[in-house]
């Protein structure tokens, strides 16, 4: 980034305490062009990856994998083998790395605490009264409060789309601040609901509020609306970090979540974050996946590549 | 780091004979004077087979065929069936694209994500758009009753073989002309496919007639008195060579010559979509266009964050073999032009601009250079005005939407033009005053069978594509 | 009494608006009357006002195009009998200006006609246009002597284009005073530019000259000549009308094929979207 960047790098910080100040910067970044977003994002898909690079990024997506469960019909006993899973999720193989987080409600969070303890693997969990964040604010944050006490390492908040999209930035920023402010030390994703935010140029205005506001990661989806995580809303979001970066020094994660079904499509986020925003993201640290199914197509693919057989369903457990 | 392992595409699909003759009259003869030359894959500098050179006489053999053919055949056929004729061309052009695109790939050096994704699906739909023409000419605004002009010569260059081939042959079949087309000598392969094609699809003998050769061939075609049309896509100079070659007859002419062209970046331009089109502007397909964004002119007060970006994304460009699915940069054409290319960027060095590359390994054999800008350039420089049909670009700076304008147009060239910008009426005020035939607005390099593409100035004149490039092979 | 002495007329040059002597000093005597003979530098200094008035005139609307064009078929019609006196046939003075009326309704429609929207397989606006080629040097047909001028140089203009005009050297006088109708018809000077005297002269220097776009050598019949015009424009790729040929039917529908082989198609992209 530039000199003039740099220099704006202390002002960012002063942006979140004035509403004018806040529209006049979201609304000053550049544009997306939404048939050149798409566009890249295609012809990132077109890369053709293969053999030893397959391995590795099937690998190295099972350790991005956030595991996902977010059902009503969620109880202990699903959500301890869902756990014991992401511990081990090929007990066949050993050598099969664990995956980055286990994602879920924060009834659930006990539960899951116990499996995890002391393993490497996140618990994360879906507060402030998911998906639709219709709560008050105090309900939301003791939501919040209550799940990280219960163990979670990582909180999932949702913006409030409605604020966002009637322009009222301030109160999406300050509700993340207070949100940020409940986790303590656990990691904050922000969930944008990039289905609901209609435009390229919105995903790019909430990916900055949201990390202005602090958010650790920025999240594409609940899952629970039609449209979620896309490649070209992902390639946005990781341009959104990569500048963020730049501006302030800090960076931030990104989570795509929701639809990403097979290993194809992960290794297509994966080549969109290494020609995006580099090798610095490829990391659990730096990228997660949303998801649930995922992880078996993955665990089929990986067994392909180490036996050349292909792999049935009927041989992954289905938790 | 993510490193991708090789993906190269199977050459298996392809199968290049290890001599060609030429295609005379429906069948392969060989030269009258059993010249011949050789087309290497610019990869690799393998020879990939030997080609018959036509002469004089060979092109007059041709010339006569086609004559014949317009004459027997094709002027006299209902458009309803010539139509038919490019519409089976246009499907046997897809069924067989794998085997084309390999092909194109091997001799001309392009990534096979281009040739596979841009020329093969092009080519085909030029087909598929003219074929439809061919029975509703009484339609297309040129009178009640145009008429074709018999046999056209056309001529046409190395840098996208196949789809040149497709842009010539296309509308001049629809409007009821026979061909005699000569391929660019370094890239002969795709069209010698074609004429397989051609038979492939019953096309009468002598309807289409491919010679091959260098310039004498070339010459002897364009200057051959039973022509009543000639096309030409190449270099302005040859361009020029050929308008005098034509003063004074009865031949129609349509030139598509080279280009300078600028892509204007404002400061309120979606960044990453406009560096995404400046890369796409200048490194698609080596810089081999004539339409590239070779002058980058971009608003001073972005200047360095757009340079910035440019950098950052010119580093992730994959240089390397034509037929890795994951290249994006292949070989420079020949050794010729690769020549040029160096010669051009050394006197950007030493005309004081900055030149920039980033870090890539370029392979020991073949053609290669490394994607490149310079920094610093202005109006005087040799890279600023010079066509260097190569991965170059020179970046200047403007101030006002006004200097952009004027710098754009400062240039003998006139084929193409880009802008970048959010705001809509500015993108109508520029285009408005920007001397260039194709302008892209926040995108760069599309091309479309429907869409008129063509030059301005010394960049030639006549249009090709839409219902405007039926005009050149009419008589209206 | 005496006969009234008559005030005769100098028959000069049209220049960017004004009516200067050729600046060589020359001329020529044709039908009792002596004609500048313009030089290869009053060709240039034509040239040279044609660029200056493109701008504005290829810059102004269509509309306004369109009604400056009809306002000289007016100013024709007010002239009809001194055109008549110069010894053009009335019925061809009649068909000179209703030719002038048919190219004036053009301002306005050739950009529908021969432009419009391309269907593009993509999420893309796509939309040609036809503009002026710029400057256009013209060699004027030898006859007929109005008709013959007026149908070159308004196809040539109602786009957009300026003019230099090598008028016929056998009829200056038609040439001079049609002239005389654009200097009074509210047509920007620049606009339409007239040169008397020899073709060898002046046609030669435009059709080389590297700021012109466009050379229309209808009215040449020497065929070397033609080949020699040719060549020369070749060096900056000018586009060409080639010579009519010499039965040429001047009052037959003239198609549109004069207006837009001075045309440039231009086409431009915009993606659609949110």
């Amino acid at each position: 980034m530039t000199a003039t960047a740099t220099s704006a790098r202390s002002d960012l910080s002063e942006l979140g305490r004035s509403e004018t100040a806040l529209r006049t910067f979201l609304h000053g970044l550049p544009g997306v062009d939404q048939v050149g977003a798409e566009q890249r994002a295609a012809q990132l898909g077109t890369r053709s990856i293969k053999t030893t690079a397959k391995a590795e990024a099937i690998d190295l997506a099972i350790r991005m994998v956030d595991l996902t469960t977010l059902e009503g019909a969620d109880t202990p006993d699903k959500v301890r083998a869902l756990a014991a899973k992401a511990l081990r999720p090929d007990p066949a193989d050993p050598s099969c790395p664990h995956v980055g987080a286990v994602c879920v409600y924060p009834a659930m969070v006990p539960h899951v605490a116990e499996v995890l303890a002391g393993s490497g693997v996140h618990l994360a969990s879906v507060a402030t009264a998911f998906p639709s964040g219709q709560a008050p604010l105090e309900i939301k944050l003791a939501d919040v409060r209550a799940a990280v006490a219960a163990g979670a390492d990582e909180i999932d908040m949702v913006i409030n789309r409605g604020a966002f999209l009637a322009g009222r930035y301030s109160e999406v920023h300050d509700e993340i601040v207070a949100t940020k402010e409940a986790c303590g030390d656990a990691h904050l994703k922000v969930i944008l609901e990039t289905g609901e935010l209609a435009t390229y140029d919105n995903v790019r205005r909430a990916s900055w509020l949201a990390m202005l506001a602090g958010g650790d990661f920025i999240k594409t989806s609940t899952g629970k609306v039609p449209v979620a995580a896309t490649l070209p809303v992902t390639l946005v979001m990781l341009e959104a970090v990569r500048d963020f970066r730049a501006a302030t020094g800090r960076q931030v994660g990104v989570k795509p979540a929701g639809g990403i079904k097979n290993t194809k499509d992960a290794i297509k986020y994966l080549v969109m974050v290494n020609e995006t925003v580099g090798a610095d993201w490829l990391d659990p640290d730096w990228f997660r996946f949303g998801a649930s199914s995922l992880l078996n197509d993955l665990l089929m693919q990986r067994t392909k590549l180490t036996t050349g057989v292909y792999a049935g369903p009927d041989y992954f457990t289905l938790d | 780091m993510f490193e991708y392992a090789p993906a190269p595409e199977s050459r298996s699909v392809v199968d290049i004979r290890p001599s060609y003759g030429l295609f005379v009259d429906g069948t392969f003869v060989d030269p009258s004077d059993g010249g011949s030359f050789k087309s290497v894959n610019p990869a690799s500098e393998e020879v990939l087979a030997e080609i018959a050179e036509a002469g004089g006489e060979d092109v007059d053999r041709a010339v006569r065929a086609a004559r014949t053919a317009y004459e027997k055949v094709w002027g006299p056929m209902p458009g309803r069936d010539r139509a038919k004729y490019l519409f089976r061309i246009a499907r046997i052009v897809q069924e067989r694209s794998r085997e084309l695109a390999v092909l194109e790939s091997l001799d001309n050096g392009k990534p096979i994500r281009e040739s596979r994704d841009v020329d093969l699906p092009l080519v085909a739909a030029h087909f598929f758009y003219y074929a439809g023409w061919a029975d509703k000419l009484e339609h297309a605004g040129f009178g009640a009753n145009p008429r074709p002009l018999g046999v056209a010569a056309q001529v046409i260059p190395w840098n996208f073989p196949l789809l040149m081939l497709a842009w010539k042959i296309a509308p001049a079949l629809a409007a009821g002309n026979t061909v005699v087309l000569k391929p660019a000598e370094t890239t002969p392969l795709t069209a010698l496919l074609f004429a397989e094609i051609c038979q492939q699809a019953d096309l009468p003998a002598g309807v289409v007639n491919i010679v091959t050769g260098a310039g004498d061939t070339g010459r002897a075609l364009v200057e051959h008195p039973g022509v009543d049309k000639v096309a030409f896509t190449g270099s302005t100079e040859v361009g020029r060579a050929i308008a005098r070659a034509v003063a004074g007859t009865r031949k129609k002419l349509t030139l598509e010559l080279g280009g300078k062209a600028a892509n204007i970046v404002f400061d309120d331009a979606p960044v990453d979509q406009a560096v995404e089109g400046i890369v796409n502007g200048i490194f698609f397909n080596q810089g081999h266009v004539c339409c590239a964004g070779s002058r980058l002119l971009v608003q001073e007060s972005v200047a360095d964050e757009v340079l910035e970006s440019l950098k950052r994304r010119m580093a992730r460009l994959r240089v390397g073999d034509p037929l890795d699915k994951n290249t994006d940069v292949g070989a420079i054409n020949s050794a010729e032009q690769l020549a040029r290319i160096r010669e051009l960027s050394e006197v950007g060095a030493a005309e004081g601009a900055q030149r920039w590359s980033p870090p890539c390994e370029l392979p020991d054999r073949g053609f290669w250079f490394a994607p490149t800008i310079f920094t610093g350039v202005t109006q005087a420089h040799r890279i600023a005005r010079e066509e260097i049909f190569g991965p170059v670009l020179s970046v200047l700076t403007f101030r006002t939407p006004a200097e952009a304008v004027e710098k754009a147009n400062n240039t003998p060239y006139g084929l193409s033009a880009g802008i970048w910008t959010d705001k809509g009426s500015r993108i109508l005020w520029t285009a408005d005053r920007l001397r260039a035939g194709v302008v892209w607005a926040n995108t760069f390099n599309k091309f479309d069978p429907t869409s008129p593409f063509g030059g301005y100035k010394e960049s030639g004149y006549g249009r090709e594509g839409g219902r405007h490039g039926l005009e050149g092979y009419l008589n209206v | 009494m005496s006969e009234r002495v008559a005030v005769r007329k100098t028959y000069k040059l049209f220049i960017g608006g004004k009516f200067p002597r050729s600046e060589s000093g020359r001329s020529y005597l044709v039908q009792d009357s002596n004609v500048s003979l313009a030089s290869r530098k009053d060709a240039r200094d034509a040239v040279v006002a044609a660029r200056a008035a493109v701008k504005g005139w290829a810059g102004a609307t269509a509309y306004n195009r369109g009604q400056i064009l009809y306002r000289v078929a007016e100013m024709l019609e007010g002239r009809r009998e001194q055109f008549v006196a110069l010894g053009v046939p009335a019925d061809e003075v009649d068909a000179a200006i209703d030719r002038w009326v048919w190219y004036a309704g053009w301002a306005d429609k050739l950009a529908q006609v021969y432009g419009g929207a391309n269907p593009v397989a993509g999420p893309y606006f796509n939309l040609s246009a036809p503009e002026p080629t710029g400057v256009v040097a013209v060699v004027a047909p030898e006859a007929p002597a109005l008709l013959g001028l007026v149908s070159v140089i308004a196809p040539a203009i109602v786009t957009g284009n300026t003019v230099v005009v090598a008028a016929s050297p056998a009829a200056p006088l038609a040439a001079v005073t049609l002239a005389e109708v654009l200097a009074t018809s509210d047509l920007p000077g620049g606009v339409v530019n007239i040169l008397t005297g020899k073709i060898t002269e002046t046609a030669p220097t435009l059709a080389a000259h590297m700021d012109v776009n466009a050379v229309d050598l209808t009215g040449v019949t020497d065929a070397e000549l033609a080949v020699e015009l040719e060549v020369k424009a070749a060096e900056n790729l000018k586009r060409v009308l080639r010579p009519a040929p010499a039965d040429h039917d001047w009052r037959s529908d003239p198609g549109l094929a004069r207006m837009t082989t001075l045309l440039e198609t231009k086409t431009v992209w915009h993606p659609k979207g949110v």
